[in-house]
């Protein structure tokens, strides 16, 4: 028994907030510590109005919205070394190296992945296109060959929108990264988002040029895509006739708009992205929920120890809305799941969301510089050289 | 027992009490002052716990605001006029002041014309209080809220699909092709559908005030100008406009504010993309968003500067009125 109490400030709400209160139950029943939980989707704010105000009215123990935020953190003296509340050779040995590593900074561990996801997957409707749970395109060309073949079957091959209230464009930051990673290489892209790639590089230019193509040939053109929340983007592959053949997003797209009314494998399925060069064949786009410390206290190293364990996870993956980060974990509750999870496990290298890695400057100039190529594709230049200029200046500290 | 109740019964009891306590102590330090200055003193000391909320609350922010508005974006290090540089020459700085300047003429004349009208009009029916309270109503309504109601009157479907936009659904049901109201920059056209949705909650204020006074004005004063011939027009224009004219002032220089800080219906409904930023919007988006407190600071330096002058003119008049009576 610790006793006492704990406050933990996280994104979650609704259903996602009650699987994360029952991982969190054992522990709290077993240690007597008193959970104070807030959920918030206005997490960065909260958390940068605390630091500023002094730190005082930090929680103990808190979400943190992504590696730069973490590193901003960590930097400030804000977050706590984990070293001291976790078992570091079992936590090492339990994680993959990239995830240990995008949770350290200056040699010390900070954060770490409750889930992860993996990003940029296809979605289809097999009743549409048929299974392709065996026939998978593996290469760009073979899915051109195959929109081709099924074009009569919907009014366009791509579903794709970017409305996110404040956070418009998103969705198309993750369309990029994965042309990116499949036509550059990792290295490329860990280049990118640590600003050491200029925007203007002929490279990123052609893949701005690929995400393009994408929004000209979707469904609605451009101004659905502007207006519609990206919750809603794979609706038109469900209607008959269908909108679109098919949907790039991340695996979370299965708890949203009509894909949440449909039933798995039967009415849709995911094929990972193609590889465009074949020498990056297999690299996966991920992004998970970092938890800190703030506060050391018994009871808040006694949860983070609690959170990284291999039952914990269990738990936590049980309720079928999250991958994770503990490589003990492989029961997962269905077969999707499953092979997201072994997506995961078998990737040649794993890379995190570039947007949420870059400075939260360059990152927001990021999001509102797709949305004004999408509205205007003939201002591409001048919206490279934008964020060029914001480069310049984002990432000095 | 509830763990808040020591604290409520402290704050109900304990605050009266510091205040009696604090007036009966003011008049203690009086003692030691000849009686001849008493009188000049004593407002000062039953003023000065207000005064220094505003000095620790308003005056202390506002210099911090102009110091770090010379400082980089972690406040560290001093850039000179970088800051003020980058303002006019980005986007989120002089662009949206330009917005502003269109939200401040807009917004204004919209929600006074109507407001006006709507309160001479209605004056004169037996529904009026009826027809008043549905168009005050939306000003109870939260802005967000507001904002989500209309996002569904603009919701656009690709052309050939059901409309669910409500103005959407009447644009296609004439026959014209389907408008995206939000990402439209062409003319200021977006920008102008976000004032009319501010319009719509804020002109019930409009009206309500104006009507208040339109009954403050005499009938006796309105007979005699219908006894002497004048129409309708000319009592209006001649007798009830002029009379009106203080109070059209006031809400006018409310409806100028309120365009200048212009906020949360931007955020909510386009977040400034499409070219709609508006520098209340800028300045949180830069400080909070991207954490660049010296940009922050600038943009709160401009909003700060351009409603000085309307303060100044409202405090003038004031003033005036003042010296009438």
């Amino acid at each position: 028994m610790i006793g006492g109490s704990v406050t933990v400030l996280a994104q979650w709400t609704g259903t996602e907030q009650d699987q994360f209160m029952a991982m969190l139950k054992p522990w709290a029943d077993e240690t007597g510590v008193k959970v104070n939980y807030t959920g918030t989707r206005d997490e960065p704010t909260v958390l940068t109005t605390a630091i500023a105000a002094g730190g005082a009215s930090l929680p103990d123990v808190a979400g943190i919205p992504g590696p730069a935020q973490m590193a901003q953190f960590a930097k400030a003296g804000q977050l706590q070394d984990l070293s001291t509340a976790l078992d570091v050779d079992t936590y090492k040995s339990q994680t993959p190296q990239s995830l240990v590593d995008l949770g350290t900074v200056d040699g010390k561990i900070v954060g770490i992945f409750l889930d992860v996801s993996a990003k940029g997957q296809i979605w289809y409707d097999p009743k549409v296109v048929g299974d392709l749970s065996s026939s998978a395109p593996k290469t760009w060309d073979d899915l051109q060959t195959l929109i081709t073949s099924n074009k009569s079957k919907a009014t366009a091959p791509w579903c794709f929108t970017v409305e996110s209230g404040a956070a418009t464009g998103w969705p198309a930051t993750d369309v990029l990264e994965s042309f990116v990673l499949h036509t550059q290489g990792p290295d490329y892209y860990n280049d990118w988002w640590a600003g050491k790639v200029k925007w203007t590089d002929p490279g990123m230019k052609a893949d701005w040029q690929m995400l393009g193509d994408m929004a000209a040939n979707s469904y609605g053109g451009s101004n659905t895509i502007l207006t519609t929340n990206f919750a809603n983007a794979g609706d038109p592959l469900f209607t008959t006739p269908p909108g679109c053949l098919f949907l790039h997003q991340a695996s979370f797209i299965t708890g949203l708009g009509q894909f949440a009314k449909e039933t798995k494998l039967t009415d849709y399925n995911f094929f990972p992205f193609p590889s465009v060069d074949a020498q990056y064949a297999g690299a996966v786009e991920g992004a998970g929920d970092l938890f800190g410390m703030f506060k050391s206290t018994p009871q808040s190293q006694s949860l983070m120890k609690y959170l990284v364990s291999a039952p914990a996870q269990q738990l936590f993956v049980q309720g079928g809305e999250f991958l994770s980060a503990n490589k003990g974990v492989a029961n997962y509750p269905n077969a999707m799941n499953q092979a997201l999870g072994s997506l995961l496990a078998n990737a040649s290298s794993f890379v995190f969301d570039a947007s949420d890695q870059m400075p939260t400057e360059m990152q927001n100039e990021f999001y509102k510089g797709l949305v004004n190529y999408i509205k205007s594709p003939d201002q591409l230049d001048s919206i490279l050289s934008h964020l060029d200029s914001v480069q310049a200046s984002a990432y000095s500290q | 027992m509830d763990p808040r109740l020591p604290t409520a019964i402290i704050v109900v009891v304990g605050i009266p009490a510091v205040l009696v306590g604090y007036i009966l102590a003011t008049e203690q330090v009086l003692r030691a002052f000849p009686e001849r200055l008493k009188p000049r003193i004593r407002p000062w000391l039953w003023l000065a716990p207000a005064l220094a909320f505003l000095i620790f609350y308003l005056i202390y922010p506002t210099i911090g605001t102009v110091i770090s508005s010379f400082q980089d974006q972690f406040g560290k290090n001093w850039v000179g006029l970088a800051n003020y540089a980058w303002f006019f020459s980005a986007d989120d700085g002089i662009g949206s002041l330009v917005n502003n300047i269109i939200w401040l003429v807009l917004l204004t004349a919209i929600t006074v014309g109507v407001g006006l009208l709507i309160a001479v009009l209605v004056d004169r029916v037996r529904y009026e209080s009826f027809a008043k309270s549905v168009i005050f109503l939306p000003l109870a309504i939260s802005a967000t809220a507001a904002s989500v109601i209309w996002l569904y009157m603009f919701a656009y479907q690709p052309p050939g699909h059901a409309q669910t936009g409500t103005l959407n659904a009447i644009v296609t049901a004439l026959g014209a092709a389907p408008i995206a109201f939000m990402p439209t920059s062409e003319f200021k056209f977006n920008t102008v559908m976000l004032i009319i949705v501010t319009a719509w909650v804020w002109t019930g204020f409009a009206m309500v005030i104006i009507s208040a006074a339109l009954k403050g004005i005499s009938t006796e004063l309105l007979e005699a100008a219908r006894v002497d011939g004048a129409n309708e027009w000319q009592v209006f224009r001649n007798i009830i406009f002029p009379l009106l004219l203080p109070t059209l002032t006031v809400v006018a220089t409310v409806m100028i504010i309120t365009a200048l800080k212009a906020f949360d219906i931007v955020y909510v409904m386009t977040n400034g993309n499409f070219d709609t930023q508006v520098i209340a919007n800028a300045m949180y988006t830069w400080m909070f968003t991207n954490g660049n407190f010296g940009r922050g600071s600038v943009l709160a330096i401009i909003l700060m500067l351009t409603v000085i002058p309307v303060m100044i003119f409202n405090i003038n008049r004031f003033r005036a009125q003042e010296a009438i009576r």
